[in-house]
């Protein structure tokens, strides 16, 4: 059963004229890992917002979106604002920037979960602090009276996670999670982020330019240029048996890059 | 937080040292002896050497210039800044009551232009790109450009003697306020709503408002959270924005006729009475110095992030 | 050339261009288009309409307006461009010192900068015309006074900015004199910062100017100047508001130019600004928090 299916998404800019993304169609299946690679500039980022209708004022988009059989590019805006977060979540790059620098972070998690569920404060606490115990937050109260300025970027990227693990949306999106972290955060997030597609048994769209991040969480690979979709197949089957030259010259330059990535993995796995 | 104020305040000190030093020898610059100077504004009929001798000694001008600096200072720190020279009286009884008339004056537009810079600065961000933000856009490039004087004086045209509604100088009552307080705070909110507009554009382009939209929040609060934000860069242009009020009332005073520092000011100058400038300068100067540090110690208390740089 | 090439394609900026040459044109030519001499007293005509002859009227004097208009451009404008010049002149000596040998060059000049900043822009020049007397050269002074320390800092920040670029460095390391690397690589870069900065406060000089000379504190009668034509005009507001009317639209007409100039100047430098304007939004705040008092 598909999840999520995409089809002749296209994206546009509406004063220059620019085609960002030109014909998308893909599905993402349910409780299925779907990866988007391609280098910046590719569309994949884009793909992901449009997927929310979340892009910047002046970009248009058409094509459909379905949900689990609902057609969210035909919902009203209060409709589809109350699917963001509850049954598409959202996980950024930079967690420095993701939460509002004046104020804690735990006032972010609080406005959403009283958005979605209505807790009380106790109740928000009690979800919040299991969930971060879950990520391996230690003392959660006390980070979410922090200001984001005062935690790691791998910090902030797990508190994202924890918010996801309580909201426990149908699909999550998690564009380029890895990109701004340092190898062992990195590695601690993916962990993490397998550890959330595992308890809450959601599907995921994984953005990112890192194959060895996507060889290991993914089941299935978009490869982007230039806002086309390139090749698409099985992660097995894309890193193998490229059909498309890019997709090759990608896998060949990001495997010596990888190396090092895979090696702790794989280490990992071994114990 | 206590202590980084002190360290501001500390760190103000040194500068208002220097520049009560440069208003000190200001005086000294003018092509002319102030104990001359002091002579022809009391219309003293015969001016002879000897009698600028006598007027030297009795301002103090012979002693060494530490000296008189030392106790120039000494007595404008108890607000002792000695006698104008044209009517004799002390320069703190006709500069005091002239300083708190400029001052109401400058808080009420200070409120007028914050007020209405953030309505219009919010909601044009909010409308980018439409009808409504380019021309309160257009219009606010057209207001920075009137001259104030030009702007008034037509206001006193067609308000006060054309419709006789409003009072054309003075500070009787509340009513005279609308008049002066209307074309000061024009010109700034042509500026300052466009600084609240640009912040709160640069603000909607951040990560932790996607992430809030993406999170399911609510436009009002996301809305609430740029606000928060955004208004850092408005609050300390606003901070700043009040000693240059303070120091650029000047020619709307003299168009209202209104009793403040800037119409003593240019009364002094045209009849060079140096101790009254001397002391306006110092004022605002120091008035200047004082608001801009204070406006530091608020950016910090609403951006964490600063006080933790220093 | 780049930068004509974008600012030309901005219609607005290049009105305001030609408007701002144009006039400066005219106040250089002015006894050539000027139909009457300006100080020319005729009684007979005064407060006379517009007419073939004196085609904005005339004024109390029986002077024509239009002359007045034409020779005020020379120290409403002509004379701001020249202190403008002088102080963009001594602001940019001592911004690219402190900019690029950095180090104790750097601390005094921007310590210095501080101290003269620190005082209002109105407030001191009011005090240099105070201490000197009324007249148009002492404002000048006051104004080059004021502003060099503001075009010190903004020249300094830019010049700081270029010297690391790397082709600097690699200039530097080449062995390149001072002296060359400054002229030849540094100053072209930022000469479109000092135009941006520069235009921009030819705008707040121009209504100083005119505001001071409206107070009597500026030019001296019989003179003509925008400011000290509206101060005349200001006498008889009450029976005869006409006459405020052309020389106040001459000031909006200047400064709106001006205004349009500067910032069309800012997108042709970096037209991505127009898109990503994180820099132009900081810059603009700064600007305006000092440049701002309103004339």
């Amino acid at each position: 059963m598909n999840m999520l299916e995409v089809r002749h998404l296209k994206v546009w800019d509406q004063k220059s004229h620019n085609v960002i993304i030109h014909n998308s169609s893909f599905q993402l299946k349910a409780g299925q890992c779907l990866a988007i690679v391609g280098e910046s500039g590719s569309g994949k980022s884009v793909t992901c917002r449009s997927l929310m209708r979340l892009n910047k004022p002046g970009i248009q988009q058409s094509g459909e979106i379905v949900f689990k059989g609902e057609y969210l590019n035909q919902l009203s805006d209060k409709e589809m604002r109350k699917r963001r977060g509850r049954n598409i979540g959202m996980i950024l790059q930079n967690g420095m920037r993701a939460f509002d620098p004046s104020s804690v972070v735990g006032v972010h998690c609080k406005e959403t979960l009283r958005e979605h569920f209505g807790w009380s404060k106790s109740e928000i606490e009690e979800k919040m602090t299991k969930a971060m115990e879950r990520v391996l937050l230690k003392h959660p109260m006390e980070l979410l009276n922090k200001y984001p300025y005062q935690l790691s970027g791998g910090m902030l990227q797990r508190l994202m996670i924890a918010l996801a693990l309580v909201l426990s949306p149908d699909i999550i999106i998690a564009d380029e999670p890895t990109t701004a972290l340092d190898t062992i955060s990195q590695f601690e997030v993916v962990e993490q982020l397998m550890g959330l597609r595992e308890s809450t048994g959601c599907s995921m769209l994984f953005v990112s330019h890192d194959l060895g991040v996507v060889q290991k969480i993914a089941d299935e690979v978009l490869v982007m240029r230039h806002g086309e979709i390139v090749e698409s197949g099985t992660t097995q089957a894309v890193f193998s048996e490229a059909q498309h030259p890019y997709t090759r010259y990608l896998v060949s330059t990001r495997r010596e890059l990888g190396a090092n990535f895979n090696m702790m993995m794989q280490e990992d796995n071994m114990c | 937080m206590g202590l980084y104020m002190v360290k501001k305040l500390i760190l103000s000190i040194p500068l208002l040292f220097v520049i009560s030093f440069l208003t000190f020898i200001l005086i000294n610059l003018s092509p002319m002896d102030p104990a001359e100077v002091v002579l022809r504004a009391q219309e003293v009929p015969q001016i002879t050497e000897e009698l600028i001798a006598q007027t030297r000694e009795a301002l103090g001008l012979n002693k060494p210039f530490l000296n008189q600096y030392t106790d120039w200072l000494l007595a404008c720190l108890q607000l002792d800044f000695g006698d104008s020279y044209v009517t004799g009286e002390s320069v703190w009884s006709l500069i005091g009551p002239a300083f708190l008339n400029t001052l109401k004056l400058t808080l009420v537009s200070s409120a007028a232009i914050i007020v209405l810079s953030i309505v219009l600065g919010v909601n044009c961000a909010l409308r980018e790109g439409t009808l409504v933000d380019q021309s309160i856009r257009g219009m606010s490039f057209l207001l920075t450009a009137l001259p104030s004087y030009w702007l008034a004086s037509i206001m006193i045209w067609y308000f006060s003697v054309k419709l006789d509604l409003l009072p054309t100088s003075g500070m009787e009552s509340y009513a005279s306020y609308i008049l002066p307080v209307t074309v000061i705070s024009v010109g700034y909110i042509g500026i300052y709503f466009r600084n609240v507009r640009s912040s709160m554009l640069n603000q909607l382009n951040e990560d932790y408002v996607l992430y809030g939209r993406a999170s399911g929040l609510s436009e009002k609060k996301i809305t609430l959270h740029i606000l928060r934000n955004s208004l850092q860069v408005a609050v300390s242009i606003f901070c700043m924005s009040i000693p240059i009020i303070l120091g650029s009332t000047v020619v709307i005073e003299n168009v209202f006729a209104w009793p403040g520092l800037g119409r003593l000011s240019v009364k002094s100058i045209l009849s060079r009475d140096f101790p009254i400038i001397q002391a306006y300068v110092l004022i605002l100067a120091v008035a200047f110095v004082l608001f801009n540090t204070v406006s530091d110690i608020i950016n910090a208390a609403l951006n964490p992030k600063l006080r933790k740089e220093f | 050339m780049r930068i004509v090439h974008n600012l030309s394609k901005d219609k607005l900026a290049s009105l305001s261009l030609i408007i701002a040459v144009a006039i400066i044109l005219v106040g250089i030519c002015a006894p050539v288009f000027a139909p009457h001499d300006p100080n020319e007293v005729n009684m007979k005509l005064r407060y006379a309409g517009p007419s073939w002859e004196y085609l904005l009227g005339n004024d109390h004097l029986g002077r024509s307006v239009l002359s007045r208009l034409i020779y005020g451009i020379r120290p409403s404008m002509l004379w701001v461009l020249v202190a403008l010049g002088i102080s963009v002149g001594i602001g940019s000596v001592a911004g690219f010192i402190a900019g690029y040998f950095k180090g104790k060059a750097d601390t005094v000049i921007m310590r210095l900068c501080d101290v003269m900043l620190s005082f209002p822009g109105y407030v001191m020049t009011l005090a240099v015309v105070g201490i000197l007397g009324a007249g148009l050269t002492n404002i000048m002074i006051a104004f080059v006074v004021m502003k060099w320390a503001w075009f010190a800092r903004v020249i300094r920040t830019s010049v700081m900015q270029y010297s690391e670029m790397d082709y600097v460095k690699f200039a530097q390391a080449c062995g390149i004199s001072h002296f060359k690397i400054i002229t030849k690589h540094i100053i072209p870069v930022t000469l479109s910062d000092i135009a941006v900065i520069a235009s921009g406060s030819m705008c707040s000089m121009i209504l100083q100017i005119s505001g001071l000379s409206f107070l009597g504190l500026g030019i001296q009668a019989p003179n003509a100047e925008w400011g000290m034509m509206l101060n005349e005009a200001r006498g008889v507001m009450f029976t005869r508001p006409e006459l405020m009317l052309a020389p106040g639209l001459a000031i909006v007409i200047v400064v709106s130019a001006f205004n349009f100039l500067a910032d069309g100047l800012q997108v042709a430098l970096d037209p991505q600004l127009r898109t990503s304007s994180k820099k132009l939004r900081t810059n603009e705040v700064e600007k305006s928090t000092y440049e701002y008092a309103g004339g």
